[in-house]
């Protein structure tokens, strides 16, 4: 393993670890409101200051990274195993079903899924608990994810069809599912590699954005999408820098991710 | 040959569309809200009001019957009315769609300009210093959420396309990177270099050949992606669009609205990848 | 010595003809500017639904209809008086069902039609036809059958209504008249402005109206500006930044944090007029049919359980950190801003978990282990939903939140968006506590009858019951159509006081908040005095000028 790679793995392992540690790093918890000191900036009490109704920010971040780094590669996982089945597929048999499941992806990809979300969290009850609502939102984020990808992937598998190394194989006497799973599938890593990094960030962001149908992360639980949704008070941001944190964090944690899953620079080593 | 694959994608096209329609209707339907009227929520009007706006509303209820009515007044040409604006659905896209046509399509280009630069610069380059910041810079746009990058543009008074480019750029950098990065190991390419060909002449008869149909396909995708990425741009620089259109029509339950818009979307979904899958078949024809 | 040649006359008529162009020049330029200088700037927070001011339902609708609508008698938001607008003089008969008009003569509309009583005739009986579903129709709907409208001259009009219509001249305040002949229809105004473009999703531009019958101490012809540009933004970031850049002039219901930040750069720009008349409220879910357990029901129907939830709430916490300290607790259905109507013998809930506890005690409830359960053993535990969007109410659901978990009782907060908040309010009942806010146009008491009254489908916390389901609620029936049909002032005052204690005691409604009404004016903008009713900052356009 390379040295970038190690590098990646143990800053994704310190964050996890650090998140892990959040009862005693920040023993106020995420939830306390210390309404005498709402939106203070950074102190010796509140290392990041606190919010609009007095929560340590420090606080809500690792509590809210638990939830985020957790969750949000799950999903990405189920979107990118289901892009690779439907796109990969489709694009390896050719012919009418790839036809259809691209006409398919391609509805998908246009259809107003809004209301599917909303028609889900009518179907939840209202005191439905935190840790459902939170698994059943990124399993929704990674089951509606796929489309994009999926295209791609098609593409990419119709490509190696007709290569040299796929007809040998044949030649060989290799056949349908075999042939896809070992020699056709290992050669569409760099697109599922790169659905799966570009997912994590977003699935993040949609759960805060699906806050306002009722799913996601519920009050008074923190996660990193709603700690982004207050760079929406962009106007402000010049004078609360700190504010800035989650964004950096994230950008961190995306970056490692990218550092581990890359070919790259393990063949520069 | 080329003449029948052209034909079936238009085949394909209208029944999509036809069915994109259809679905999108239901899942409307389906979903809570469509017979809400915030308006009912006013203290002065009475109950019969009341049940009358609600009644109006009631009339799309059936699902089918409220889409096969639709379907014949598209055969006279009348998109129906929009419920929440109380305008011709005809006359709303036709002022919004060159907006978010020029948006988008600047979008695109600009976004699109910036993933060739960066991705192939990185890939002739070989630098794993440059590939790190190129990957930090994707990283950082692709977490900002889109919202912060529309307001962003209204702060610096740049056009909204750009924040439409910020937007494509992180994701499809990212594919197309890791295309350029499997097509630059392979072997031949690898021959190439040792015998001493230029990174230019490896580049253009060698890398995009053999990338070009998943390139493409990934272009016929970005084109959704950045439709999908006008919606909070114009919601919030203001701008009259279809984005601005359709985020105003779900949060009203806007029937005739949405299933218009929708058809509208699944027209120019298809349109992006169906033509991506052409070229790419004409393509791949070329090299055999 | 020679004397000095004069300049030919050819070329001092060319000198004098290039002066005046010069003059001329100026002049054009100092009136371009002049004209360039006096547009007003604002925005609408969503698309105007509509320019038939009959029809309005929407606040966009609500501030062209204010800005281009004619009105027979209008209400001065500063001084809270009625004032002759169109009609120079009326009179309520004592039973309030009739009013007498006599018109300003010499009037037309916009496109130069003749304003006259026929005018007024047509308006009221478009307004009062059953198939408009006009909630300004329906606040004139008293009683059922048919409004009658006498010509009696050429400048007077008589309406009848069948029942009596409690605050009948003020409510004209909001009757914008229409033209009976003119082909422009509801295009064309008798208001100090006029519709002149619209672009959809962008901008509404107003020209001055240049028949407007109105002058000015001085005899000049109103209003001072030549146009109004009102962008649509529904982003409240865009529109404080756009006012920072000096690219809008005045913002109405300014949120707290901006109206801090503002004020920090230049306090001269920043109003704070002092509580309106809103109200933020939360209530429960009282409804029979309600698709939630009986074990809930049981609670939210015991005015107890109202009353400890409410004394439990920390409202002055509320007002502090949530809006920044630019609101105030509220007392009851009535703001105190509202002098007149206002009971001023309640006063605000103080906040007592430990009185909240006991009182919940009494009824039955215990703690075990820091969790509230009632007699049966069934943990306290209930949602608050509210609409998605307002980060002010979450906010505050996310602090009641709190507070009531110091009694132990374990509250989820749900954001929803706002058709499924008013499907579940208003047809399903699934729902157990709501958080909302109440925006009350007007003075009177008249305009919550449809709130008060038990059979109305805005009743909120049990809508439209066939008859009412508690003692108290047909005891605020009868005090509402008292008061809706007593002319005399003070009776009405009293019975709508005593509506006032009984929301207190039985605590339907748990009122949180009054918000101050914040604004902001650029300095550009002269003659802008912003006060707490709608429309804030522009309630007398046609004297703003802009330097």
């Amino acid at each position: 393993m390379n040295f970038w790679r190690k590098f990646a793995c143990a800053v994704l392992m310190l964050v996890f670890a650090v998140s892990l540690a959040a009862t005693w790093l920040a023993p106020a918890g995420y939830a306390k409101q210390d309404r005498d000191a709402t939106g203070a900036p950074p102190s010796r009490e509140h290392w990041l200051g606190t919010d609009e109704i007095g929560r340590d920010r420090f606080a809500r971040l690792l509590y809210g990274t638990r939830i985020s780094l957790l969750l949000a590669p799950a999903a990405a996982l189920v979107s990118t195993l289901l892009a690779a089945a439907i796109g990969g597929l489709a694009g390896y048999m050719g012919g009418a079903w790839a036809r259809t499941a691209m006409a398919v992806t391609d509805l998908f990809l246009s259809l107003p899924w809004l209301f599917l979300l909303i028609t889900v969290r009518a179907m939840l009850p209202l005191n439905v608990s935190p840790t459902f609502s939170v698994l059943v939102t990124f399993l929704l984020l990674g089951l509606l994810g796929w489309t994009a990808a999926a295209r791609v992937l098609c593409a990419s598998a119709s490509s190696l069809r007709d290569s040299d190394f796929v007809r040998q194989a044949r030649a060989a006497g290799i056949h349908g599912a075999r042939l896809f799973w070992i020699h056709v599938l290992p050669n569409l890593k760099p697109v599922l590699y790169a659905q799966f990094w570009i997912s994590i960030p977003a699935f993040i962001l949609s759960e805060a954005n699906l806050g306002i149908l009722g799913l996601g992360v519920a009050e008074p639980l923190p996660s990193w999408g709603s700690l982004l949704k207050e760079l929406e008070g962009i106007v402000s941001l010049g004078a609360e820098p700190w504010k800035l944190l989650p964004l950096a964090l994230l950008v961190v944690v995306v970056t490692s991710f990218q550092l581990v899953l890359s070919r790259s620079h393990e063949a520069a080593a | 040959m080329l003449g029948r694959k052209i034909a079936r994608h238009g085949l394909t096209l209208i029944a999509t569309a036809l069915l994109g329609g259809f679905l999108s209707a239901t899942l409307v339907r389906v979903a809570p809200g469509l017979d809400a009227d915030e308006s009912t929520l006013d203290p002065h009007l009475s109950s019969q009001s009341i049940h009358a706006l609600r009644e109006h509303r009631a009339a799309q209820h059936n699902v089918f019957r409220f889409y096969l009515r639709s379907l014949q007044r598209v055969l006279h040409g009348d998109l129906g009315t929009s419920i929440s604006l109380k305008q011709p659905v005809s006359r709303l896209l036709h002022d919004r769609i060159p907006l978010t046509f020029r948006m988008v399509s600047l979008g695109l280009l600009m976004g699109w300009a910036a993933v060739m630069a960066l991705a192939l610069s990185v890939a002739c380059v070989r630098s794993p210093a440059y590939d790190l910041l190129a990957t930090v810079l994707a990283g950082l746009l692709l977490c900002v959420p889109a919202a912060v990058l529309a307001l962003l543009s209204v702060l610096w008074n740049v056009p909204g396309a750009l924040a439409v480019a910020l937007i494509i750029f992180p994701r499809d950098y990212r594919y197309a990177r890791n295309l350029l990065d499997k097509a630059y190991s392979l072997q031949h390419i690898i021959s190439a270099r040792a015998k001493g060909l230029t990174e230019v002449r490896i580049l253009f008869w060698h890398v995009i050949p053999v990338v070009g149909p998943q390139l493409l396909a990934l272009a016929g995708v970005s084109v959704s992606l950045a439709v999908g990425a006008a919606i909070p741009v114009e919601a919030l620089c203001g701008l009259a669009g279809i984005g601005q259109l359709a985020w105003q029509a779900a949060l009203a339950r806007d029937l005739p609205l949405l299933m218009n818009i929708t058809v509208l979307v699944t027209i120019v979904t298809l349109l992006a990848n169906s033509g991506a899958d052409v070229i790419g078949h004409v393509w791949r024809g070329q090299r055999a | 010595m020679r004397q000095p040649r004069e300049a030919p006359e050819s070329w001092q008529l060319m000198m004098n003809f290039q002066k005046t162009i010069a003059i001329l020049a100026c002049c054009a330029t100092f009136a371009a500017n002049a004209a360039a200088q006096g547009q007003l700037r604002f925005c609408l927070r969503s698309e105007p639904k509509t320019f038939d001011p009959l029809k309005v339902e929407d606040d966009a609708s609500a501030a062209i209809r204010y800005l281009t609508g004619g009105v027979l008698v209008r209400m001065n938001r500063q001084t809270q008086a009625l004032e002759p607008g169109l009609a120079t003089s009326w009179k309520v008969s004592k039973d309030s069902k009739q009013i007498t008009f006599k018109l300003r003569s010499g009037v037309s509309f916009s496109d130069g039609t003749p304003f006259s009583t026929d005018d007024v005739a047509y308006t009221v009986q478009r307004l009062m036809d059953p198939a408009l579903h006009s909630a300004t129709g329906d606040a004139f709907r008293s009683g059922s059958g048919k409004v009658e409208t006498q010509v009696i001259s050429p400048t007077e009009i008589s309406i009848t209504f069948p029942a009596p219509v409690a605050g009948l001249d003020r409510q004209f305040d909001q009757v914008a008249i229409l033209s009976a002949h003119s082909p422009k229809k509801e295009m064309a105004v008798l208001g100090p402005f006029m519709v002149a473009d619209y672009k959809p999703g962008a901008t509404v531009l107003l020209q001055r109206n240049p028949n407007y019958w109105k002058t000015d101490e001085q005899g000049r012809k109103l209003p001072h500006l030549d146009s109004i540009q009102l962008d649509i933004q529904p982003n409240r970031d865009v529109e404080v930044l756009r006012f920072k850049r000096n690219e809008i002039d005045l913002i109405n219901s300014l949120d707290s944090e901006y109206f801090d930040k503002l004020a920090s750069t230049s306090s001269s720009v920043v109003h704070d007029a002092g509580p309106s008349l809103d109200s933020e409220q939360m209530w429960f879910n009282e409804v029979a049919k309600a698709p939630i357990p009986a074990y809930k029901k049981k609670w939210f129907r015991s005015a107890s359980f109202r009353r400890a939830i409410s004394q439990a709430i920390n409202r002055n916490d509320l007002a502090r950190v949530v809006f920044r300290g630019h609101a105030q607790a509220a007392v009851g259905p009535i703001s105190p801003a509202n002098k007149f109507w206002f009971n001023s013998k309640l006063k605000s809930e103080a906040c007592s978990p430990t009185a909240a506890l006991q009182a919940l005690q009494k009824e039955g409830f215990h703690l075990e282990n820091a969790t509230l359960k009632d007699t049966e053993g069934n943990e306290v535990v209930f949602s608050i939903i509210t609409n998605s969007g307002n980060k002010y109410r979450e906010r505050m659901a996310t602090m009641i939140q709190e507070d009531l978990h110091k009694i132990g009782i374990r509250v989820n907060v749900v954001t929803l968006d706002f058709p499924s908040l008013i499907e579940r309010m208003t047809q399903t009942f699934d729902y157990e506590a709501v958080l909302l806010g109440l925006t009350n146009v007007g003075l009177d008491p008249n305009d919550q009858m449809n709130v008060w009254l038990s059979s109305s489908e805005n009743h909120q916390w049990n809508p439209a019951e066939k008859t009412p389901e508690t003692p108290w609620e047909a005891e605020i029936d009868n005090l509402m159509r008292a008061q809706a049909s007593a002319s005399d002032a003070k009776k009405r005052k009293a019975s709508f006081d005593r509506v006032q204690e009984i929301a207190v005691e039985q605590a339907p409604f748990i009122y949180l908040v009054n918000r101050n009404a914040l604004s902001a004016v650029s300095a550009n903008v002269q003659g802008a005095q912003p006060v707490i009713l709608v429309p804030q900052t522009y309630w007398n356009v046609e004297r703003l000028s802009v330097k």
